[in-house]
């Protein structure tokens, strides 16, 4: 019976949480813990390491976010993030315009002030102090549509699973709270 | 005196609930009101009293559940003044926000792929469509039949829109009519184009068409004079499908 190394089984192991991780397949990007168990066997987390090492080179990283469930606890899913930054010009390239980035920062560090959940009206009203009224409309149209926002029947507006996944809120907020005018 | 100890008991009860309805958890002493109930309860007999004991040491227990909620909310790293970070927000340019949000922000990565059942569906559709030739032809031949039987845009139109006006508001003159009786013909590439020109008295501002959504219904109303459209009014659209089974449905009933 031929040997098969330790590492050799890891890499294939990694390879194979990328096609996980990158393949889309339900409604949401990346894979749940319970998921990549499945999968992988229990040392899934060994597995994503070699991954997300192999990931550096290319400004890439595995990320694990802590989603809160149905159920009232939370949950941990992996997704593949950027590791640095975007530029202006790049976010402007997949996109996003100034405005529309403003928008979704504004309308999260809103619902963050006001403790997880803001109502709709209240949102718009602020951003429409700086955008017009269209474009305010269109955007948190947008951002609940890719998962940024949600809304629930009594048209309160929450941080939904993509901010999760892909904003540092705490990060944000300092850097909001230092900033000099 | 068994009124005493209810009445000391319901007043413990009565100030959890007051906490439960938004009083603030850290305004109660919690630790009275423990050594109260501790002082009391070698005294309660009946299951009344101790059912009232219950309530207050469960009533005591959420106020301390609140005061810790409290303490954690206040304790984690992302709370802040929120009138403070309102305040900031409001006073920041969209470029500088922007910018921020680019420094905190980290994209998901995720590719879109076909499926093994979105391929079986675009297999069946590729084996079922016609050559392009074939498609052309049908599709030049069904552009010539609409061209010759709608006649959508010709010079008779106007006629055919002033004939229409003068018919509704013959038999619309003392009442409005329902908006089948007026727009079904006898057959149904007629029907279609009454009930395209009707549309048109509509828009114009010729005739008036009623909703009345919870009896299914619908009114026509001529107008004696255009209504020419108010400026800055507001113009809504009324999408009515007229399907052939609804059109044979609405002759078979006897419309017209």
């Amino acid at each position: 019976m031929p040997r098969v190394s330790r590492r050799g089984v890891y890499v294939r192991k990694a390879r194979r949480a990328a096609h996980l991780l990158f393949f889309k397949r339900h409604r949401k990007p990346g894979a749940s813990a319970s998921e990549l168990k499945r999968a992988l066997g229990p040392d899934y987390r060994k597995a994503l390491e070699i991954l997300d090492r192999q990931l550096r080179e290319l400004d890439l990283r595995v990320r694990e976010v802590e989603e809160p469930s149905v159920e009232g606890g939370k949950k941990s899913r992996f997704y593949i993030t950027l590791r640095g930054t975007l530029t202006p010009t790049e976010a402007k390239y997949c996109g996003w315009r100034i405005d529309d980035l403003a928008g979704l920062a504004a309308s999260i560090l809103f619902i963050t002030a006001r403790g997880g959940k803001a109502p709709r009206k209240e949102v718009e009203a602020l951003l429409e102090e700086k955008l017009p009224g269209w474009r305010v409309k269109a955007g948190l149209m947008r951002y609940i549509r890719a998962g940024y926002l949600g809304e629930d029947e009594q048209g309160n507006l929450y941080l939904d699973w993509r901010t999760w996944a892909e904003v540092d809120q705490k990060a944000l907020v300092d850097l909001l709270m230092k900033h000099e005018e | 005196m068994p009124s005493r100890r209810l009445e000391r008991l319901r007043r413990v009860i009565n100030l959890c609930r007051a906490v439960e309805e938004g009083v603030d958890p850290f305004s109660v002493d919690v630790g009275s009101l423990l050594s109260t109930l501790r002082e009391i309860f070698p005294e309660l007999k009946n299951p009344e009293e101790l059912c009232l004991d219950v309530e207050a040491v469960d009533g005591v227990s959420s106020i301390v559940k609140r005061q810790g909620d409290w303490v954690k909310s206040r304790s984690t790293t992302l709370y802040r003044d929120p009138f403070l970070l309102i305040d900031k927000l409001r006073r920041l340019g969209r470029e500088a926000l922007a910018e921020m949000f680019l420094e905190v922000w980290r994209p998901v990565v995720e590719l879109e792929q076909i499926t093994p059942h979105s391929l079986e569906v675009a297999l069946r559709y590729w084996g079922g469509l016609a050559p392009l030739s074939e498609r052309w032809r049908r599709e030049e031949a069904e552009a010539a039949a609409e061209a010759g039987e709608f006649r959508v845009l010709t010079e008779d139109f106007e006629e055919e829109l002033e004939a229409l006006w003068a018919e509704l508001r013959e038999r619309a003159a003392d009442k409005p009519i329902d908006y089948w009786d007026f727009v079904v013909a006898e057959t149904y590439e007629k029907t279609i184009r009454r009930a395209y020109i009707t549309s048109f008295l509509i828009t114009y501002g010729y005739a008036k068409l009623e909703v009345y959504p919870l009896e299914e219904r619908m009114q026509l109303r001529a107008l004696r004079k255009p209504r020419p459209r108010v400026e800055g009014g507001c113009m809504m659209s009324i999408p009515i499908p007229i399907s052939f089974e609804e059109w044979r449905r609405r002759v078979a009933e006897g419309k017209p």
